[in-house]
This record gives structure tokens, C-alpha cells and sequence, in this order.
């Protein structure tokens, strides 16, 4: 690497720092947080980049897969919900709409600080000396477009609705009769829960429905959101784990389900 | 150890040279006032000069930020009425008064209390964010000794609030700050006349280059003394720099025989000993027990308190929800009578097993009420003992926590007797009298930080150009005498003696005294400066914190026996001074103050009386309460 | 229920060093800073640190223990294994004095560049009136006790000399913060908080809150929203147009760009 050479004499190893060897002192598992993060989110990456190209086996009545949702190109009969659009579109549906919460996510200020960490190595833990000898961090772009993350947010919104739409779809059976459950109704439940819990606590949330004023005493609804929403925020980066995971599950099971490897438990 | 280069390496961020033994000359700076302490007090003064027209320099022993004054919790005492509209200076001037037993300069204390309140306000203006009332004003806590709730307050960190306020207005209007540099010589100009001040002279703690100051108003804001004493909640810079400094350049200190010692400071572990613990906690329920569970302060009533305090447990609970029908409970009293208490509790083999006392107020409140009412005080167990003080008692001890006693000054410009050379603050005496009421400790930084400043400037505006001159044979002794402790060979390292006179001190003129005690301490404290003569320091001059203490200790001494000396001449026991062998009061000692200076030949320290500054008429009639016996002493809490 | 503690101390000066090994004599409920000092006070009396309150409340004793930054007065040794050799250095991201002493002055010069608090004039009776939920949030940033540990473990300057002159840190970013969300604050601070300060330059990973000693959330409380003021002001194209059309936070109101 070319930037060896350069690497070892700034930073910590500058002329002015106390010169101590070694990027790190710590003798903890500093790289384990960071290690965990980069397998995690590489398996979910390849999962999800499977199943978007896939095209196929993402819906079976009345489960439709969050990957797809909404379903606007040339997809399955019953899965389209707010009509085909794009039913010219040549590849997998879920290209369309994926783009909204996949740059959510990108853009949320957690996510960003866990792949910073992890890919990025930038750092890859506090007080660990990171690789690049070179840091303009979100100055320029592309990383500048970081700031748009609010509009993301708004999509995120809808597709928050959309997702609970689904869900109470999910208390339809297959025949379209109401007052059905089954373990894909309940694992759709628990996904649009936590959907939400992470999108109502995201950072731009937070300031748009009240962080952004200076007189909280003046707009007493507004705090009052704000207080409840700085509460969720503070968990932020467990729902966003969570909302990963179960985001995926629901895939999963729906995947399963239409590839007819298993078949729906159903509890009525 | 790798020791520095060339000599002319400069720091690269400083600039300053990095060779201590460097001969590449000592800086000199010109100024119109110096401030000695970036404390409150030496902040408002620089503030104050800088805004009549000075020059200004701060000079600090340690980093900008840091000194003491982030250590007050309370609040600052002004009587602004926001809560109390019937609240105003002649109240909070009779409560100050009434708390240091008369003895108080009655002067400063009107001063004080008439300016508190615009000098909180001015914090306000400059960016400090108070607690507010249910108005949007600044609110006002209760306190001990106030008769109306008169602090304003952050939280339980008002003392950080306002350094780091007046830091940022000092850095605003950009006063020169020079940190990390201690000062060991006020310059006097001994020509014709009385001599005068032409300045200071001290070395950079980093490099140790010497560094002189030349200015005609050299303010002292250095804080107390507490660093003589083993169990302190002060920090090492409370060596006594400024009341030691003044009495070289031939000023005198008065008071000094008053030491506040709070009684609950935290025993264990020991790296925190000595550190505060909040009287709040005994006034939301908190109890004092001894090693044998019993609740003792009931034995412990004295009569002149007796006809207030509750004299059972009944009463004395009932005391928290009913103020009106119930007497206070003993853990209530006085700070004296508290702290001796645990004293005499601990002497006599009750105490806990690291040495103090329990404080407890896990079995009296529930969790969610303590952390509420005392998040500081939670945080700061569990983080340092790892007690959790909602499920189990506190051990605590008495601390020394401040100095009434310090430089004799004027009370409205804070001269002291050597023309030009102001104090202020703590190292300064008389506002407090014999006892320092809580939160008035802040207002005082504030209050005479403005006019010391004022006055200091207007000083050097009326000299023209005929300012004082440093001699500079005097530069060559101040230098010589920094740097003798290099010079020894074989001698004793500063720490052991200083830890030696922090135990003497602790154990002979601590809270309780008696005369033989003193006495003996007098001796033990010649013994040191013997010791001390023959101080020797290792490594070089750059950074060196064994020959800073060195300096130090040489102010530590000499304060030392200043106490000493003033405690074995007052044969009474009043507000912070306590004599075994003469308990109670005695009027006639409640019309002088006892005063200290510096001997002639510069090796001891001679006393003698002077009597009390005499109150005008106008201001006697708030303390005429006929049929009143003598002021009944109010709970004194003073964390500011 | 003493007992022997392995330390290895950092001493030297810009132009080198090396660890040193010391063994002392520690007791129950001590932290790092007492070692320290007991090794000032009986092996080595020059051995240069930093200190004042021991309490936690004033931030000089800020150093790296066993590579973490952290606050010596609170560091328990009770947190370590009696066997484990503790490994003290200075702050790895300043210029080294001598020994653990840095030169914290970049942190100084920072503190002069940022523009103060300029409020509107007194009330008629000569008061100020703001709200207690309105002052909160500059008051959980006035807690910070300037050790400068967030300033030393964030990577932006800690890996990145050159970034020093055009990234203010952490701790300014709170700053910024307080004053921006100042109920009587007469100034707006987005566009400095972003040019000058450097606010762009922060990734968010958090390395300042993980290391504050006063548990102060540095980054969700103050540089993420001090981030979407920024982008309100300079990245956000509906709050440009809905100043265009006069539909706008009248919230910001009154204040002159800085």
C-alpha cells in the first residue's frame, strides 16, 4: 500500500504526538463491535441483493414481501396493490421501490457511523488509528448528499404506510376473507412495528417535529413529539438492527412460502 | 529521561523556549494590572479591568477553566426577590453578618449584598444559563442561613456555570491569558515613599523559564489554603499562593484562625477523602449514625440550641413534612456543632470502619426520590466507591473546605496595605467574618472581582507615567531563590514534607483545638521550615511538578503558622474556630480581629489585635432585636 | 488489602520516550491518578501530570489508560485485574510537553475563533425571561467540563494533523449547538458552524460520546442537529422555497447571519 510510509508518520505517529508505537494501546476486543457489523450487514447485503434480482417468490396470498412493496412493475397476479405503473419495467420489481429505503438507511446517521466503522475503517473503533491518510469526511461530494438524508426520511414514511397497509392485507386469507392469522400475518406485524419504531426515531424526525425550533415554550404540541420522539431516538440503533433483521425474516418466510418449501402456519 | 535540545527550541504552539536551563533571557511583559488566579474572582477582575481600559494579563497556575470555583455546587447568593418579592440587600446584609458572628467586615458585607444581585445578572448577559422560575426568571434555592430562598443556581454545578461564563467573556473580549504559570514574587518599587508595587515574577510550569510581569496593579485571586490540611475538598493549587505573596511584599491577613471544616466529606475510598458531600443530603432526610446504629446527634444538643432543635426522633422526623409544628432535627445544626460531633464520635471508637460516620438516607427515602433530589451526590458515590446511596449509607468526615482569614483590604476598592497590590476572593479576609454563610462565597468572587478590577485600573490611570520600577537585583533573589531547591544535594524530597505538615496540621489545628496543641504544632511547623530549607528537587526545570511543590510548600509553611499562631491567640470559640479549652463565645474577642504579617527578618510571623471596623448606626438597627438573646445561628450550608 | 500494581507510564517529551515500568503500592478503592501520584511521591518526583480536583469536575487529568481516553480521577483500579499491568500515556492526538502533559492549546485557540453570545437588551424591569424547557438543552452541553477528551479521540484531528486548522471538534460543535438553540441568542451560527468549524468534517461515529466523562450526548443532541440546522439553511431546497414564498420557521426570526 502506498500510503504506508505516509501513514506512519502523521496522525498518532506525527512529530508533535508522544511517540507511541502501535495505531492502538487498547486491549480490549475493540474489533469485535466492528467485525460483527461488517459480517452482519455483508450477509444481509448479499441476502438482499439475491432476492431483489431474484424476481420471483415474493408473494403468496396474502403475504406480500416488504422487498417488493409496493409492487409496481410487471409482478404476480394479487400482489399489486396500487396498480403496475411500471409494468414495462424489465427487471425484478423490487428495483423500483428499494431505492427509498435502501437510501434511508445509507443516509441514516446510524447506519452511517456503524459502515464508516466497519467498511470504512474510519475509524474502526475510538482511539484506534484508522488506515487512510486522508479525511475530507462529508465535505464534498459524494458523501456531501449524506445531508438529504430528511427526504429520505419522507419517503420512508410512505413506505411505513405501505408495509402497514400490507400487514392489515395480511389479515385477509388467500380467498380475500377477513379474520385470518397466520405466522406470516404475525412476523408482517412484528416487521411494520419495528419499520416504524425506526423510522419515527430517526435523527430527522426528531428535528423536524420539534429539534429544529429554539422556543419549545412556544409550540407545546411540538415538544411534546419531540420529548416522545427523542425517547424512541435514543434507541435508534437497536431498531435499526431489529427492523434489519426482521425486514429479512419476513422475506424469508415469504420466500419459503412461495417457493413452496414450507407451508404457512396458520393460528385462525 | 530525555531531556530537551538546543536552546533555541521553541515549542511549536507556544512558542515558548522548551530548555529550562536555557540563558536565551526571560520574557518580559508589560501590563497596566495583572490578576493573579483565573478563578471567579480573577476572571471578574480581569474582566472589570480590561473593561475600564487596562491592559490585562490573568496568570494561573493551572489551565483556564479549571480552578476551584467549578467545584461549588450551591448557587450564588443574591437577593434578586424573584421568588421572594420581599427579599433585598438589608436582609441578605443581616443574614451574612448574623452568620459570621458579627466579626464580618460589616462594609464588605453591605457591598456584597447590595451588588449580588446585577453581578448574576451580568452572568446572565454574558451567556450563563440559571435555572428558571415557573416565569422564565432566574430561579432561587433555599439555603442554610438565608432567610429567603436567594441562589441562584444550575442544577448542583453553579460553580462550573459561572467559570465557564466568565471564561468565555474573558476569552471574548480577548484579556491575555497566561497558564500554567505560577508566580513566586510580587515586584515592589522600594524608592521614595512607601513601596509600591512594579510587578510580578514567576516561572512557565511547562518550560520552567522565569517570567516577569511588569505592572503597576497586581491583583491576587489564588484562592485558599486548604492543600495544608490532609483531608481537604480542596485541590493542590489551594497552597496559599496569594495570602503568602502579600505578606512577602509586606501586607497583612486577618482572620486567619477561622478555617471552615464541612462535616461531611466523603471518607472512602481514599483517593476521594476529604472530597464534598452535600449538606442537602441531611436536609432531604439523610441521618448520622455510628457504628452501633445509633442515631448520636441527639446527644449532642447543645443548650443554646436546645429551646430549636428536636430532642426526639419522633419529632425530629416529623420535622421534613411539617416545618411549622416541629423543631429541626440535631443533624441540623450548625456546621461546628455537627462536625464535632463526628469528631467526638469517631474519637471515642464509634466510627465506621474506614474511619468516619454514616450518613444515611437509603433506609428514609425511596430510590427514585434520591436520584431526583440528588443526582450529583449519587453519581459521584457510585462512580468513586462504588456505593450505591440509595441502598446503603454514606461514610463521611469532616473536610476542610475554606478560609475565612485573608488579606487585610479596603473594603471598596480591595487594597490591601501595600499600594497596588489588590486581593480578592478567597484569599482575601473579613467579608465572611468568622463564618461563611453558603452561596455567598460565589456573590464575594463577583462582587469584588468588579471592584478590585475597577479600582487596580484607576490606580494605574492615576500614575501617568511614572510608573514603579522593577529592581533588578530583586529579579536575580527571586530567581535564585526559585531555583534553590536545585541546588541541594541530599536533601528531602518536597512531598514527604509536605504530606508530614498536611498531617500536623490535620491532626493539631484541625476542627477541635486546645492550647497545648497549637503550641506544639508551632513547634512541628519551625521543624518543617528547617526541613525545608534543605528541600531537594530531581530532574530539570521543564514540566517538573516536584519543583513546583517545592515552591509551594514554602507558601503552605508560612500560612500554616499564620493559622496556628492566630488560633492559639484566640482564646474563644467562635464560628470556624473552635477551642476545647475555651468553648463559647466571649464578647470582648467579638470586637477585634486578629492580625498577621511577616516578621522582619522574613522568617516567622508576628500578631497582634486590631479592633473590629465599628458599623454605622443605620446599618446596627437590623441587628436590634429586643429581648433577643445573642443571634440565634442559622444552619449554615455552604457548598458555594 | 494493598497489594503491588504493575504500571507501565509513558515518559518523555516531543522529542521521545518510551513506556517505563513501575511497580506500586496501591490500596482498595483507589483510582489511576493515585498510582500516578504515588509514583510521583516516592520513585519518580518529576514525573509530569496534569491534575486539580480528583473529583471528576474540572478535566485536567485527561490521559489514555490501557489506550483508552479517560479522566485518571475516575478510573477505578477496582475496574482491573490486580495481576493486569495498566498502561498510562498521554493523549495521543496533542502536541506531547512532557511525560502525560499535553499542549491542549489547539482546543484554546478553537475557543477563540467561535463567535460569543450576543443576547437583545434587558426586559423593561431590567430582567431576562426564558423558559426552563427552553434553556434545557444548552444546559446539558454547559456541563461539559473542557477535559478535551472527545477533541483527543475523535479521528478527524487525532489521525488528521492537517484537519486541525479547519475542524473546531466535539466540543465546539456543542457550543455551536448551545448557542443555536440560545432562546435570546441574536445570531446564526449555521453557515460558521459549517465553514468554519468544520461541522461537515464529522462522520458521526460517535468516538466523542462514548468518551465523555460527563455522559453528555454529544452527537445526538448536539452535532446531528446542529447537522440538520445546516441543512435546513444550505442542503434542504423546500425550506429555501418556502422562504422564497414567505412560508417559513418564524422561529428563526430576528437573527443576522454570522
Amino acid at each position: 500500500m502506498a500510503s504506508t510510509d505516509a501513514r506512519e508518520s502523521t496522525g498518532v505517529f506525527g512529530p508533535s504526538r508522544a511517540q507511541i508505537p502501535g495505531k492502538t494501546l487498547r486491549d480490549d476486543r475493540w474489533w469485535l463491535a466492528p467485525l460483527a457489523t461488517f459480517t452482519v450487514f455483508t450477509a444481509f447485503i448479499v441476502y438482499a441483493t439475491w432476492r431483489a434480482f431474484e424476481g420471483a417468490n415474493y408473494y403468496r396470498a396474502p403475504y406480500l414481501s416488504p422487498f417488493y412493496s409496493p409492487c409496481l412493475g410487471d409482478c404476480v397476479k394479487g400482489s399489486s396493490d396500487f396498480g403496475q405503473p411500471f409494468g414495462w419495467w424489465p427487471l425484478s420489481a423490487a428495483l423500483i421501490v428499494l431505492i427509498f429505503p435502501l437510501g434511508f438507511r445509507m443516509t441514516c446517521y446510524y447506519y452511517r457511523k456503524a459502515y464508516y466503522r466497519a467498511f470504512w475503517l474510519s475509524p474502526p473503533a475510538c482511539a484506534v488509528a484508522e488506515p487512510h491518510t486522508k479525511y475530507t469526511g462529508e465535505t464534498r461530494l459524494p458523501l456531501i448528499l449524506q445531508n438529504v438524508h430528511r427526504y429520505f426520511w419522507y419517503a420512508a414514511v410512505v413506505v411505513a404506510l405501505i408495509l402497514s397497509y400490507d400487514t392489515v392485507l395480511a389479515f385477509r386469507d388467500e380467498n380475500d376473507h377477513w379474520f385470518h392469522m397466520g405466522l406470516g400475518t404475525l412476523l408482517m406485524l412484528v416487521n411494520v412495528v419495528l419499520i416504524w419504531l425506526y423510522t419515527l426515531s430517526c435523527h430527522s424526525c426528531r428535528h423536524t417535529l420539534g429539534g429544529r425550533l429554539r422556543h419549545f415554550s412556544k409550540h407545546p404540541v411540538r415538544y411534546k413529539l419531540w420529548t416522545w420522539v427523542s425517547k424512541l431516538n435514543a434507541h435508534h440503533a437497536k431498531f435499526a438492527w431489529y427492523s434489519l433483521f426482521s425486514v429479512a425474516l419476513v422475506d424469508l418466510y415469504i420466500y419459503l412460502l412461495a417457493a413452496g418449501h414450507i407451508t404457512d402456519l396458520r393460528f385462525f | 529521561m530525555t531531556s530537551s535540545t538546543s536552546a533555541s527550541d521553541r515549542h511549536p504552539m507556544t512558542g515558548n523556549e522548551m530548555s529550562g536551563e536555557s540563558a536565551g533571557g526571560m520574557e518580559r511583559h508589560q501590563y497596566d494590572v495583572v490578576v493573579i488566579g483565573a478563578g471567579g474572582a480573577g476572571l471578574r477582575s480581569a474582566i472589570a479591568a480590561h473593561d475600564a481600559g487596562a491592559k490585562v494579563a490573568i496568570v494561573c497556575k493551572s489551565l483556564l477553566g479549571k480552578a476551584h470555583t467549578v467545584m461549588a455546587e450551591g448557587g450564588i447568593a443574591a437577593s434578586m426577590g424573584n421568588v421572594y418579592p420581599e427579599d433585598n440587600w438589608e436582609v441578605h446584609f443581616r443574614d451574612t453578618m448574623r452568620g459570621g458572628k458579627m466579626l464580618n467586615n460589616w462594609r464588605m458585607a453591605q457591598l456584597h449584598a447590595q451588588e449580588a444581585p446585577e453581578r448574576v445578572m451580568e452572568l446572565e448577559d454574558w451567556g450563563a444559563l440559571f435555572d428558571r422560575t415557573d416565569d422564565g426568571l432566574i430561579s432561587q434555592r433555599d439555603f442554610g442561613g438565608h432567610k429567603y430562598a436567594r441562589l441562584a443556581h444550575v442544577g448542583d454545578r453553579t460553580g462550573l456555570e459561572m467559570i465557564r461564563t466568565l471564561q468565555q467573556r474573558a476569552v471574548q473580549l480577548g484579556i491575555d491569558v497566561f497558564m500554567e504559570c505560577t508566580i513566586t514574587d510580587v515586584m515592589l518599587d522600594k524608592g521614595a515613599g512607601d513601596p509600591k508595587v512594579s510587578g510580578a515574577f514567576g516561572y512557565w510550569r511547562e518550560t520552567g523559564r522565569f517570567i516577569l510581569f511588569e505592572a503597576p496593579s497586581v491583583i491576587l485571586a489564588t484562592g485558599g489554603i486548604g492543600k495544608s490540611f490532609k483531608v481537604t475538598s480542596n485541590s493542590w493549587e489551594y497552597t496559599g499562593d496569594g495570602h503568602a505573596l502579600a505578606m512577602r511584599a509586606g501586607a497583612s491577613l486577618i482572620n486567619m484562625e477561622f478555617v471552615q471544616f464541612h462535616p461531611t466529606g466523603m471518607v472512602w475510598p481514599p483517593s476521594v477523602k476529604g472530597l464534598l458531600v452535600t449538606e442537602s443530603v441531611r436536609g432531604d432526610g439523610g441521618i448520622l449514625r455510628n457504628s452501633e446504629g445509633k442515631r448520636f446527634m441527639f446527644d449532642y444538643i447543645p443548650e443554646f440550641f436546645k429551646a430549636e432543635t428536636a430532642d426526639t426522633i419522633e419529632e425530629a422526623d416529623r420535622w421534613y413534612d411539617d416545618k411549622t409544628n416541629n423543631r429541626r432535627p440535631p443533624e441540623l445544626l450548625p456546621r461546628d456543632e455537627v462536625a464535632r460531633a463526628i469528631n467526638s464520635e469517631i474519637k471515642a471508637g464509634r466510627g465506621t470502619p474506614h474511619g468516619g460516620i454514616f450518613l444515611d438516607i437509603a433506609s428514609r427515602r425511596t430510590p427514585e426520590f434520591i436520584r431526583k433530589r440528588l443526582p450529583s451526590m449519587y453519581h459521584q458515590f457510585k462512580e468513586l466507591a462504588d456505593v450505591d446511596i440509595t441502598a446503603e449509607p454514606m461514610e463521611i468526615g469532616p473536610t476542610c473546605h475554606y478560609v475565612m482569614g485573608g488579606v487585610e483590604v479596603d473594603a471598596d476598592t480591595q487594597e490591601s496595605g501595600v499600594t497596588g497590590l489588590y486581593a480578592v476572593g478567597e484569599c482575601s479576609g473579613g467579608m465572611h467574618g468568622s463564618n461563611r454563610l453558603g452561596g455567598n462565597s460565589l456573590g464575594d468572587l463577583l462582587v469584588f472581582g468588579k471592584r478590585a478590577g475597577e479600582a487596580a485600573t484607576a490606580y494605574t490611570n492615576s500614575l501617568g507615567a511614572s510608573l514603579p520600577k522593577v529592581d533588578e537585583a530583586d529579579v536575580k533573589a527571586a530567581q535564585a531563590s526559585a531555583l534553590a531547591p536545585f541546588e541541594v544535594e541530599g536533601g528531602e524530597n518536597p512531598y514527604t514534607i509536605q504530606s508530614d505538615l498536611q498531617q500536623s496540621m490535620n491532626d493539631l489545628v484541625g476542627i477541635i483545638r486546645t492550647g497545648a496543641e497549637l503550641e506544639e504544632s508551632l513547634t512541628e511547623i519551625e521543624a518543617f521550615k528547617e526541613r525545608a530549607k534543605r528541600m531537594v528537587v530531581e530532574g530539570h526545570r521543564q514540566y517538573n511538578p516536584g519543583w513546583h511543590l517545592a515552591i509551594d510548600l514554602r507558601n503552605m509553611l508560612i500560612v500554616s503558622e499564620c493559622i496556628a499562631k492566630a488560633a492559639l491567640a484566640r482564646q474563644e470559640s467562635r464560628g470556624g474556630h473552635t477551642r476545647d479549652d475555651f468553648p463559647g463565645p466571649n464578647a470582648e474577642w467579638g470586637t477585634k480581629n486578629l492580625v498577621v504579617n511577616l516578621n522582619a527578618a522574613g522568617t516567622g510571623v508576628d500578631l497582634h489585635e486590631k479592633p473590629l471596623p465599628v458599623m454605622p448606626d443605620e446599618l446596627k438597627k437590623y441587628f436590634e432585636t429586643p429581648a433577643a438573646p445573642p443571634p440565634v445561628e442559622p444552619v449554615e450550608t455552604k457548598e458555594s | 488489602m494493598a497489594y503491588r500494581l504493575k504500571m507501565r507510564i509513558w515518559r518523555g517529551d516531543k522529542d521521545g520516550g518510551a513506556l517505563g515500568d513501575y511497580d506500586v503500592e496501591v490500596s482498595e478503592g483507589e483510582v489511576v491518578l493515585d498510582a500516578i501520584h504515588r509514583v510521583q511521591a516516592t520513585q519518580a518526583g518529576d514525573l509530569a501530570v496534569r491534575w486539580n480536583c480528583k473529583a471528576g469536575k474540572c478535566g485536567s487529568c485527561s490521559a489514555e489508560v490501557n489506550g483508552k481516553p479517560r479522566l485518571m480521577c475516575m478510573c477505578r483500579l477496582s475496574d482491573f485485574d490486580e495481576e493486569e499491568t495498566i498502561t498510562v500515556t498521554p493523549m495521543r492526538s496533542f502536541p506531547v510537553i512532557r511525560d502525560l502533559v499535553t499542549d491542549v492549546s489547539f482546543n484554546y485557540e478553537k475557543a477563540k475563533e467561535l463567535p460569543s453570545f450576543s443576547p437583545p437588551p434587558r426586559d423593561a424591569d431590567n430582567k431576562r425571561r426564558m423558559q426552563q424547557i427552553d434553556v434545557e438543552r444548552g444546559q446539558e452541553f454547559r456541563k461539559c467540563i473542557e477535559c478535551f477528551l472527545c477533541q483527543n479521540t475523535c479521528h478527524v484531528v487525532r489521525d488528521h494533523e492537517e484537519n486541525k486548522k479547519a475542524f473546531a471538534g466535539p466540543r465546539f460543535f456543542l457550543r455551536y449547538a448551545e448557542l443555536d438553540m440560545h432562546p435570546l441568542d441574536t445570531n446564526d451560527r449555521r453557515e460558521l458552524a459549517q465553514d468554519a468549524a468544520g461541522l461537515g468534517m464529522c462522520n458521526i461515529t460517535k468516538c466523542c460520546t462514548e468518551v465523555c466523562p460527563e455522559g453528555i450526548k454529544i452527537t445526538d443532541n448536539a452535532i446531528i442537529p446542529m447537522k440538520e440546522r445546516v441543512a435546513d439553511k444550505k442542503f434542504d431546497p423546500l425550506v429555501w422555497l418556502g422562504n422564497k414564498i414567505g412560508v417559513r420557521n418564524k422561529d428563526n426570526e430576528g437573527r443576522t447571519e454570522l
